[in-house]
């Protein structure tokens, strides 16, 4: 039998995340690298109190409609939703405007944990290579220090961080195979590469599928062996409508407007 | 005597751009500090690194005309430029966590006379956003604060103590305002530059702990 982890539909690709799981999402907070169409699906099937590890917790279109942005993908759709039950992210607020993950923070409706961005990938990095703890210096001194096991360390001080694991990691990609070998493009990268093999089960959403064999061996960025399940987006969503605010565009030329002195 | 202003933004991070040397590798926060990147000095080699994943990017792009898979820590499109590379966010943060990257530029909220540094959280707020802000602070040869010399009423946020929540103790390096450039040395708070029209005393005014005032203190160059 040949090996093929290409499932037809985004609905199937997350048939089986029950309640209660949690879910790692790649992406970095905007909505290129964001697995925008496994959250939809995910939204769809309706799946509660589930733990989301993340980067943000304002994805996409909620944080970038409020600076003009229109996007047609929905990224955000389990905070609205209000499927989560918990979150562990970096940037759980937004410092400009209250998100709908804060609406529900403050309504007690969801638990959170904020951990560094180095630290967040460091811990997933280690569940991923069956690493059961790390000692770093990030935090020392700081509320992330508080309850933690500290190692003086060659005269200098570290806290002990330990591994993040999930039940299903949701990633996003320029390029997959049936093997699950994948390639991303440019900044899109971020926690995607970091996530895939992190959780038990990983479900990459790609631009595109590809032969075995026309990604470059020298060139893959996750080999499939991380990988669960690939699926398509439809190529209709390249048609993305963004719009720009009078804001934003008045601040570009305040830049330009000083450069040019 | 010239009237006396503050710089505005894109001032302030063309100032910070000034600290930037040949071969450099750069990281520069959400918002004012993003701005640094369109003012690298004539003919010096800076790469720019961001937390996304990205090494060796160029400057902003005007709205519309980016790609949206090639953005800066506050997510804003930048140009690519030969010789840039692109990882993932571990290997990002291995580079700064490793001490491979030179300088950071952020923003703040407090900074103390020992360069303690507040900038995650407004304690009235109760809900912080650390990001990468910890990992930065803690990792960079040099850190470099730009933000507003005074709260929006007035109060001073360089101080003795912080009263906000650490994002890193002893961090800063060099605290660049509207108003002042200011060295954290062992010795103290090293006042080097005033905005055109302030003087040394007036400075001090509006910074809590007290001013070492440089020999050499001149005016912010403006260009």
């Amino acid at each position: 039998m040949p090996i093929n982890k290409i499932v037809d539909s985004f609905d199937e690709a997350v048939a089986d995340i029950e309640d209660g799981a949690t879910i790692m999402i790649g992406g970095f907070g905007i909505v290129a690298g964001a697995p925008s169409l496994l959250l939809e699906a995910l939204g769809r099937k309706g799946s509660k109190d589930l733990t989301m590890v993340s980067n943000v917790t304002g994805f996409g279109k909620d944080v970038w409609s409020q600076l003009g942005f229109k996007f047609a993908e929905d990224p955000d759709i389990l905070v609205r939703n209000g499927q989560i039950k918990k979150a562990i992210a970096t940037a759980p607020v937004s410092t400009i405007y209250q998100n709908n993950f804060e609406r529900l923070l403050r309504a007690g409706k969801v638990e959170l944990e904020t951990v560094s961005q180095g630290t967040l990938a460091e811990r997933i990095r280690m569940a991923k290579a069956g690493i059961g703890g790390m000692y770093v210096s990030v935090g020392v001194g700081t509320v992330v220090e508080e309850g933690k096991e500290t190692k003086i360390i060659d005269g200098k001080k570290y806290i002990l961080e330990l591994p993040l694991k999930a039940d299903f990691a949701l990633i996003k990609a320029h390029k997959g195979d049936r093997w699950g070998n994948l390639v991303y493009r440019r900044t899109s990268r971020t926690f995607n590469a970091v996530m895939a093999g992190a959780a038990t089960v990983t479900i990459a959403e790609v631009e595109e599928i590809v032969e075995l064999g026309e990604l470059d061996a020298d060139a893959i960025h996750t080999p499939g062996i991380y990988v669960d399940r690939v699926v398509v987006r439809p190529q209709v969503i390249e048609a993305e409508e963004i719009e720009y605010s009078a804001e934003v565009k008045e601040s570009y030329q305040k830049y330009m407007d000083r450069k040019g002195n | 005597m010239q009237e006396k202003a503050t710089l505005d933004r894109q001032t302030i991070a063309l100032r910070v751009a000034k600290e930037f040397q040949d071969g450099d590798v750069v990281n520069l926060g959400i918002g004012l500090p993003g701005l640094a990147c369109n003012f690298v000095p004539a003919g010096r080699e800076v790469l720019f690194h961001a937390e996304i994943g990205v090494l060796g990017f160029g400057e902003m792009t005007a709205p519309g005309e980016g790609d949206f898979e090639l953005v800066n820590a506050g997510g804003q499109t930048v140009h690519e430029q030969p010789g840039m590379s692109c990882f993932d966010h571990a290997e990002a943060f291995v580079m700064i966590r490793g001490g491979h990257v030179d300088i950071s530029v952020m923003g703040a909220f407090q900074v103390s006379e020992k360069g303690d540094l507040a900038n995650y959280m407004v304690p009235a707020r109760e809900i912080g956003v650390i990001g990468g802000a910890m990992d930065l602070a803690s990792g960079t040869k040099k850190l470099i604060i730009a933000m507003n010399h005074t709260t929006k009423d007035g109060q001073p946020r360089i101080l003795k103590q912080l009263a906000y929540p650490v994002t890193a103790l002893n961090c800063v390096n060099l605290i660049v305002t509207d108003i002042a450039v200011i060295e954290v040395t062992d010795r103290g708070l090293v006042l080097k530059e005033v905005a055109p029209g302030w003087t040394p005393e007036e400075v001090q005014g509006l910074t809590e702990p007290k001013l070492i005032i440089d020999p050499d203190c001149h005016d912010i160059e403006l260009m």
